[in-house]
């Protein structure tokens, strides 16, 4: 069976980080794929893995009563989805759904924090790349407060 | 004092000219979203049309309600008819919104700086335009892919509101399907029927194809965009020098005299509205300005 390796390792999330680390993580992972218009995780489930997409697209939604869901944002190739695997009490706060054929790696939530805690080395490369992707995902968010195309803005 | 006084007298002389609308007649007028329309105009006076370069505008003066700057959006290589996409703001675009075919407008242009299509010949092009700003850089895009030859890569990254508030639609769908041309759309709010992508034009730009070395990017949209895009540019490794902005301020004259938009010590409808960003960098982040 071919290893997960070279593909975490590719992955510009873990980029720069070392073969070792890479290799604790891949006891955690394994390969997946959804189907066009599956579900990967709705709000309130328990927040058990994250994934490292490699082909495809996700759409993270929030669901309004009587208007149906609204797609808050599009995750690609190069994206991570989910970061409440990280934090008790480690439920989802949305929906997750394929908008297209997606292959993706899951890591197992408990297996890496365990890790983490063993090897905090490993953690706190873990903790750093989490804290940009959601500094720069934060950033993304305050501009689409900001409604720039609005009538208003 | 002789040579002031000439001087002078010769100024106002052009800008009497220059302040004067010749009639243009609609011939089409396309609605594009709830607030945007296109209108195609003839000139009633010169049937061959108006030359100008892309990123140029025009004063476009709606009788009785007023005169407003309008981004030419149409292609500089077909110059009979001129084209407009307009959003509806105010007064003078809401007077324009009602007008139709066989209607008269009055048109005094082009004016400002052009998108500087023959200095990125031999380099890659990225275009960056949010809401609106589309219209100001299609024509670029035009002159790109007519001189396809000429340029390296060429993305357009494009951001607006909604799926609905997509400007040329079935353009961009057009635009996508050609293998010579990248080109990336994102709404800051998704539903259920939307397939792209949903988020913040900055965003895209780490995941365009171009060399940051050999690169530059023509810029226009809200300037709150820009500001982050240009971020999002030079992270990649773009130098302020390769990267074009279109400005947008309170136009009024056109040719340099009311100091209406005037721009630190620029006149944004005079020396721009296209600008080398390193040409203002520091007035660009000048709350005051």
């Amino acid at each position: 069976m071919q290893s997960l390796e070279p593909y975490l390792a590719e992955h510009p999330f873990l980029k720069g980080m070392e073969k070792r680390h890479i290799e604790l993580l891949v006891g955690c992972a394994a390969n997946v794929r959804f189907d066009e218009g599956q579900y990967i995780f709705r709000e309130g489930d328990e927040a058990k893995t994250f994934y490292f997409i490699r082909h495809g697209k996700l759409a993270l939604e929030v669901f309004r009563p009587q208007k149906g869901p609204l797609v808050i944002q599009t995750l690609q190739p190069g994206d991570v989805v989910g970061w409440s695997w990280l934090f008790p009490p480690h439920f989802r706060h949305f929906d997750c759904r394929a908008v297209e054929l997606t292959r993706a790696i899951a890591l197992d939530g408990t297996c890496v924090r365990d890790k983490c805690e063993e090897d905090h080395q490993l953690g706190y490369e873990i903790m750093k790349r989490f804290a940009h992707l959601m500094g720069h995902e934060l950033l993304a968010l305050r501009l689409q407060l900001l409604d720039v195309y609005g009538e208003h803005a | 004092m002789e040579n002031t006084l000439n001087n002078t007298t010769a100024q106002q002389g052009h800008a009497v000219g220059a302040m004067v609308p010749r009639p243009h007649v609609i011939k089409r007028v396309r609605r594009d979203t709830k607030d945007t329309f296109t209108i195609e105009l003839v000139g009633a006076e010169n049937p061959t049309g108006m030359f100008f370069s892309p990123g140029q505008f025009n004063m476009l003066y709606a009788f009785g309600a007023g005169e407003i700057p309008v981004s030419i959006s149409g292609d500089p290589t077909k110059t009979k008819r001129l084209i407009h996409t307009v959003r509806v703001v105010g007064p003078v675009t809401r007077a324009l919104r009602v007008l139709k075919a066989g209607d008269t407008i009055g048109v005094r242009g082009p004016y400002g700086t052009p998108w500087p299509v023959e200095k990125a010949e031999g380099s890659d092009v990225v275009l960056v335009a949010g809401g609106i700003g589309l219209a100001a850089i299609r024509p670029a895009l035009y002159y790109l892919l007519a001189n396809r030859n000429k340029y390296g890569k060429i993305a357009l990254l494009y951001g607006t509101r909604t799926p609905a508030d997509i400007l040329y639609r079935s353009e961009l769908e057009s635009w996508r399907g050609r293998f010579d041309l990248e080109v990336d759309v994102t709404v800051d709010r998704g539903d259920s029927s939307w397939w792209g992508n949903v988020g913040v034009v900055p965003m895209l730009i780490p995941r365009a194809q171009f060399d940051p070395l050999s690169a530059v990017a023509m810029m226009c949209g809200p300037e709150i965009m820009m500001r982050f895009s240009v971020m999002a540019l030079r992270k990649q490794g773009l130098t302020t020098d390769n990267i074009y902005v279109s400005m947008e301020r309170n136009m009024k004259c056109a040719i340099g005299l009311c100091g209406h938009c005037q721009y630190g010590g620029r006149f944004v409808c005079k020396d721009g509205p296209v600008f080398a960003f390193d040409s203002i960098v520091d007035l660009f982040n000048k709350r005051e300005i």
